[in-house]
């Protein structure tokens, strides 16, 4: 089906379904009830969850095929977000042209910074895509304060020239962004008993996104060139030996991927039209390298689980106060509450970067594969029962495993 | 003229900073093989101690002032910290005066010890994992003590003064026969400086006149063959790990009063760190070493009004330029060696 082969046809099939039904599978509580602060299934979180899928899985084409670590995608994100509400403001409200122009920026951007820095690797080219990104951070905060509003972030104005667009709306406001007259942030829910379901136009374009994007990364995994990536990961030296140059392919994956952090911060403004400088920070640059490695590197799935088990976490946890956890903890005499309540505090609410910083170390340490590792050790822990105990299935080590 | 002597010395104090960050980030490369994220969050923590300690000086409870009455005719109640009631008048206040150069000998062990659980705890299980691997893991770290200092000490920047005698600032125009108060350097700042020279000449002088310091630097250059010397390494690499902590540390102590600490001092040094490493040359001591001042210097003229008017913004990038501009001249940085760290 579509030049995909049935295993990776029947993946794709399986994220499209979850994509399309994800306003449903996300609210599993009903209103009102305890549980309901656990619903992920509101807009503005299944965008952000199908944003950083995008980010992830682009970040993915470098990292998990070519194993070079960058520590400044961040950067290119920023530099599209950028570029998209510098659309809005000049062009039109209008989210397909500022779509094509953040992924261009950020392209442009992209094969600038990816042309120094590949020419080191390991250890030097993690460093240097990290001042880079530091450079561009500070810079945008500084400087560029003209181009990216400094502190206070780029937003839109009510005299902003918007040459194909309206300045205003009737009622002399600014202008949503739109795909074609179909605002963004438009809705329709639908209730059935307890349950609320909200589908909302800006996540089903993001989606749509994000499904087309998809498509192209588990080509580009299955493509001659993706096996070229895949041998400068595994040894470049040989593969320089072969007679091919492994720079220019080392460029392109870059510059791909830099594109897709290009469309998920054009994607992220078209759904709250505001860029900052602090999406350019090294910590926003880790937090998309934590998203790959738990949910599982050069995987196709991988990065979008562990997109979706950190921004889930992150929406969840940081809201968690200590009044909520005394409710949690109800149950128990008192003073147990009391220090349960104690101990669990640091770790929520405006504690979520210490349970970040953990859950990073723990991955790392434990699970270096990620969810999908985990997933895979766990299937073969059952399956191997039913076999000779220690015998390997076949062609286990020729096949790709269920989530590549 | 005086001008360009003025930001030489200002480049000095945060290029003796970069210096000593990053002789511990080689240090650790070097003998270690791993790459330490984690290595700003030493010097955060260093920075931390003394303020801990101006904290801890300044404890105090409320005594009765017989002398002074407020307006109603009530006894005034002063705040007296505990050491000065414990130890008189003199001796008391002159701890409070003195708590930030006496952090400096508290930090050493507390800052080795931490060094050597890091190590022995963590950082021993990633020889053999790839550099990717060492580089999440430090920086997961960093981020849990970043954090962890954050909650006990909250978000804000805590100043903590230098001692008295060290306040205000030495004419250096005139000992160079310039006009007076031309050029005024702040005598925390020389201090510091001095005290960096002195740190960086140990560390030297550590690897160069004494036999274990021979062996590390045999190890950093062949583990293998020094290996089968039948020398135990590791147990060696363990304690240059706690060297290049309590480096880290001392540097932080020191500069607290330079710039308040916060939790994330420590990460804006680092980045900037491992560009010093990187145009000095990975691998290379005195590479490092000289990078550190340079960029210090360099930063600090970039920052010149003058220099800003023609080219804005310069101050802000103007190392990450030079590591460009280094890296693509010279790949090896400065004084790198071939064969370390090359892949």
């Amino acid at each position: 089906m579509l030049g995909l082969t049935a295993k990776d046809a029947r993946l794709y099939l399986i994220v499209l379904v979850m994509l399309i039904f994800a306003p449903f599978f996300l609210n599993p509580f009903p209103e009102g009830s305890g549980l309901a602060q656990f619903n992920a299934g509101y807009p503005d979180m299944m965008q952000r969850l199908v944003i950083f899928g995008l980010f992830a899985v682009g970040f993915n084409i470098l990292f998990g095929l070519t194993g070079y670590l960058s520590f400044g995608h961040a950067a290119f994100l920023g530099a599209g977000s950028y570029a998209g509400v510098w659309m809005f403001k000049l062009l039109t409200m209008n989210v397909i042209p500022a779509l094509i122009v953040s992924t261009i920026v950020a392209g442009l951007f992209s094969l600038l910074i990816g042309f120094i820095s590949l020419r080191r690797s390991g250890i030097y080219f993690s460093i240097l895509t990290l001042a880079f990104a530091q450079m561009c951070y500070s810079l945008a905060y500084s400087v560029l304060t003209p181009i990216t509003g400094g502190e206070t972030g780029l937003q839109l104005a009510l005299d902003d020239p918007r040459v194909l667009g309206v300045t205003q709306t009737a009622e002399g406001n600014i202008p949503v962004p739109h795909l074609f007259g179909l605002p963004m942030n438009a809705s329709t829910s639908l209730d059935i008993g307890a349950w609320s379901f909200t589908f909302s136009v800006g996540y089903y374009f993001a989606a749509v996104v994000f499904a087309l994007a998809f498509y192209f990364t588990i080509r580009l995994f299955r493509s001659p060139f993706g096996l070229v990536l895949r041998a400068v990961k595994s040894n470049q030296g040989r593969l320089s030996y072969t007679g091919l140059n492994a720079r220019p392919y080392t460029l392109a994956a870059f510059v791909i991927s830099g594109m897709f952090a290009g469309l998920a911060g054009g994607l992220m403004v078209s759904m709250d039209p505001l860029a900052g400088a602090e999406r350019m920070l090294w910590t926003a640059s880790g937090e998309v390298v934590l998203m790959t490695i738990l949910g599982g590197v050069g995987t196709l799935i991988g990065p979008i689980l562990g997109a979706g088990a950190i921004t889930y976490l992150e929406a969840i946890i940081s809201t968690i106060n200590s009044t909520v956890l005394h409710r949690w903890f109800d149950i128990f005499p008192e003073w147990l509450e009391n220090l349960l309540v104690n101990i669990v505090y640091p770790f929520v609410g405006s504690g979520w970067h210490l349970t970040l910083g953990l859950v990073f170390m723990i991955v790392v340490i434990f699970l270096p594969g990620g969810i999908v590792e985990g997933g895979r050790k766990i299937y073969g822990l059952f399956s191997r029962k039913r076999e000779e105990p220690g015998s390997m299935p076949p062609n286990a080590a020729a096949q790709p495993g269920p989530g590549e | 003229m005086e001008s360009i002597i003025l930001q030489l010395l200002n480049g000095l104090d945060k290029g003796s900073a970069y210096a000593l960050i990053a002789l511990g980030l080689t240090l650790i490369f070097g003998t270690l093989g791993v790459v330490n994220f984690a290595h700003g969050a030493l010097f955060m923590m260093g920075a931390f101690i003394a303020v801990t300690l101006n904290m801890v000086f300044g404890i105090s409870f409320e005594v009765e002032d017989p002398t002074r009455t407020d307006f109603l005719g009530n006894v005034m109640m002063v705040d007296t910290p505990y050491v000065v009631h414990w130890f008189g008048e003199g001796v008391g206040n002159f701890l409070i005066d003195w708590s930030v150069p006496m952090a400096v000998v508290i930090a050493i062990p507390i800052m080795a010890l931490i060094g050597v659980v890091m190590e022995r705890g963590l950082i021993r299980f990633f020889y053999k994992r790839p550099h990717a691997d060492q580089i999440l893991v430090t920086f997961g770290l960093a981020i849990v003590l970043q954090e962890i200092i954050k909650a006990f000490y909250g978000a804000n920047p805590i100043p903590t003064p230098a001692p008295e005698a060290f306040v205000g600032s030495f004419d250096v125009g005139q000992l160079l026969g310039f006009d007076p108060f031309a050029i005024m350097y702040p005598y925390w700042r020389l201090v510091y400086f001095f005290f960096a020279a002195l740190i960086i000449g140990l560390v030297f002088a550590f690897l160069q006149f004494t036999t274990f310091g021979m062996v590390v630097r045999a190890g950093m250059a062949d583990r293998e063959t020094v290996g089968l010397l039948g020398i135990d390494i590791d147990r060696r690499f363990v304690l240059m790990f706690a060297l290049a902590a309590v480096v880290a540390g001392l540097a932080g102590v020191m500069y607290a009063p330079i710039l308040s600490p916060n939790y994330h001092i420590g990460m804006d040094f680092l980045v900037l760190s491992f560009v010093v490493v990187v145009v000095g040359g990975m691998g290379s001591l005195p590479g490092a070493v000289a990078a550190g001042f340079l960029l210090g210097i360099l930063q600090s003229f970039a920052s010149m009004s003058w220099i800003i008017e023609l080219i804005p913004g310069i101050n802000q990038v103007v190392i990450y330029l030079v590591a460009i501009v280094i890296l693509l001249t010279r790949p090896r940085g400065l004084m790198g060696r071939k064969g370390v760290m090359e892949e």
